[in-house]
């Protein structure tokens, strides 16, 4: 794919700078600022309310922040600022180059719409007119996260929790995109489903090289796929470093508390 | 003009006219039958079934029966319409003495255009003498007093409901659509906020996935009716439930079509000699559908063509969707046999 060819590593896929989101008098996120690096998975953790998901809406642009930049770099090398450009330019980044994995497949997917159909519509949306190439294109992602090619033509509301989010996962990837959000991509799955979705995640980000950010508020999920990690609480960040330092040696207070939560089987 | 002496006006005319009887009678199955602005009082029009109207207005309306102001509203919309071919114009659509969905989008264009001069066409499902058209025709007839006509040569304005007249439309023609649904995206994306963001930024690959879910569930495109078009290389549009055999027609047509739909308040249109392309994929392209036998009355071939009943033993026969056609055709050739 054409876009790995041109990834330097001297400049940041993502840099957020002094991010912060209100609503009225209460704090969504206050002054986050961070650099995202290709190929890198950074997790933000922190408890319900701590701004995890404001963040997260902000720097995929479907929020827009009261104060702050996000820049990213195209894949022509330039980096815009995303709020800068045109809402047609955002969308089209949005449905191209990034993906955004919903915590409930519902906001992701749509239900009415088979399982090729919801993988190809990213490709019909950039211009792609044949159909065969698109249902090839459908089953080969299919295959990819694991879902029976004789499901293709089956609507996701026939699909068990596990197997929609998957198939949101191959929805999102089919354009190729450099960067993935992901809202709690595990949450409301059951322990096994989890395990195995990650490890799909994680084979899957390293094959493509992917850069993802992911919110979670189970440590368990941060530890196994994230480089990174960030805590949050009351919408700010409040330790930030590699996801084993942080987890075995936590350094702030709150960072102890939620290490020590985790419970134990 | 519009200035008149309310005296005039028959008092009960909408809600008194027919009294219970009419009420107790079983819903009629076929539109329009409701489209009858009879007033008890009134004397009545001529009923321009076999062509020619009755030559006066009914005084107690203004012409065509919405006053100017609205008429001036709803044509600013109209060239706005023709402007940008292909977007949804809104407007402020009125309560017209018909319900919705049996073409108060279409009277109203109608009426917003129409001269005194002018020949009025009206047809449903490609036929002159359903009660739809037979209401709409006599409508226009007393309110307008213009002309009314069958013949689709002879007509300056074509009122229709989910048919273009076979008959190649000509430049001193304009064609207004019923439209039910203008927005060809709706079922895709029920949000109208949504929706218009799309046609706004151009962002269409979801009306690809609707022919996709087609192919992938009947092995081909199933959609034979409002079959999505692309106007102008712009905007996708729903051209209304007309079958998908008439798509063609629209495109780089020498007349004007015009789409009203009222309950939704929209209005567009397709300018003369504009692009019109359905929508399809490289390997399943655009088809219109084919009748292996020619119609039973006239002979044609060609055209579209209804399937009637005409027994309970399964007699059936396929017939021009098209009266005026195949009135034509019969008249011009008689059919052997």
């Amino acid at each position: 794919m054409p876009h790995h060819t041109s990834l330097d590593n001297d400049t940041p896929l993502l840099r957020a700078s002094g991010v912060s989101r209100f609503y009225g008098s209460r704090i969504g996120c206050h002054d986050v600022s961070f650099e995202l690096w290709p190929g890198e998975v950074l997790a933000i953790v922190g408890e319900s309310g701590s701004g995890k998901t404001t963040l997260l809406n902000c720097l995929s642009g479907r929020l827009t922040p009261t104060a702050g930049v996000v820049e990213y770099r195209m894949r022509d090398g330039t980096v815009r600022g995303i709020f800068s450009m045109s809402e047609a330019e955002r969308r089209f980044l949005a449905r191209t180059d990034w993906g955004f994995v919903h915590q409930d497949a519902r906001d992701g997917l749509r239900m009415t719409v088979s399982a090729g159909g919801n993988v190809g519509e990213r490709l019909m949306a950039v211009g792609a007119r044949n159909y065969g190439a698109i249902r090839g294109e459908a089953l080969d992602w299919l295959e990819r996260v694991e879902i029976a090619a004789d499901r293709v033509d089956d609507r996701p509301d026939t699909f068990s929790g596990g197997m929609r989010q998957r198939l949101q996962i191959a929805r999102n990837l089919v354009t190729g995109p450099r960067l993935v959000f992901m809202d709690e991509p595990t949450s409301g799955l059951d322990v096994s489903v989890q395990a195995r979705l990650l490890d799909l995640l994680r084979g899957l980000v390293a094959d493509l090289g992917l850069a993802a950010i992911v919110v979670t508020h189970d440590l368990a999920v941060a530890r196994m796929i994230s480089h990174r990690l960030m805590v949050m609480r009351g919408g700010e960040v409040i330790e930030t470093g590699l996801t084993d330092q942080v987890l075995d040696d936590p350094r702030s207070a709150y960072a102890q508390l939620l290490v020590a939560s985790v419970l134990q089987p | 003009m519009t200035e008149r002496d309310t005296s005039s006006l028959p008092s009960p005319s909408w809600g008194g006219a027919g009294g219970g009887a009419r009420s107790e009678r079983p819903r009629a199955e076929r539109k329009g039958d409701a489209v009858r602005p009879a007033a008890p009082t009134a004397p009545s029009p001529t009923l321009p079934h076999e062509g020619g109207g009755s030559g006066h207005a009914d005084t107690a309306y203004n012409f065509a029966y919405l006053d100017e102001q609205t008429k001036r509203m709803i044509r600013r919309a109209i060239l706005k319409g023709i402007a940008i071919p292909g977007y949804q114009v809104p407007f402020a659509s009125r309560e017209m003495p018909m319900p919705y969905g049996w073409g108060t989008g279409g009277v109203q264009v109608t009426a917003a255009i129409l001269g005194p001069d002018d020949t009025l066409k009206v047809i449903d499902q490609g036929s002159d003498d359903t009660t739809n058209a037979v209401a709409i025709r006599g409508f226009f007839a007393r309110t307008a007093g213009v002309t009314t006509t069958t013949s689709t040569q002879d007509a300056t304005v074509i009122q229709t409901r989910h048919r273009i007249p076979e008959r190649t439309l000509t430049e001193n023609q304009v064609l207004v659509f019923q439209v039910p649904i203008p927005e060809p995206l709706r079922f895709l994306e029920p949000r109208e906020t949504e929706t218009r963001k799309m046609h706004a930024l151009e962002e269409y690959g979801i009306m690809h996935v609707k022919l996709y879910e087609d192919i992938a569930r009947h092995g081909h495109i199933a959609t034979t009716y409002a079959y999505p078009v692309l106007v102008d290389g712009r905007y996708v549009m729903d051209p209304s439930p007309i079958p998908k055999f008439d798509n063609p027609k629209m495109n780089r047509s020498d007349a004007l079509m015009l789409f009203g739909a009222g309950r939704e308040q929209r209005i567009y249109a397709i300018p003369p000699h504009t692009d019109v392309k359905s929508l399809d994929f490289e390997d399943h392209p655009f088809e219109v559908q084919r009748f292996e036998e020619p119609c039973a009355l006239c002979g044609s071939t060609g055209v579209y063509l209804d399937e009637i009943v005409t027994d309970d033993k399964g007699g059936r026969m396929f017939v021009c969707s098209d009266s005026d056609l195949c009135e034509e055709q019969r008249a011009g050739q008689p059919v052997d046999a």
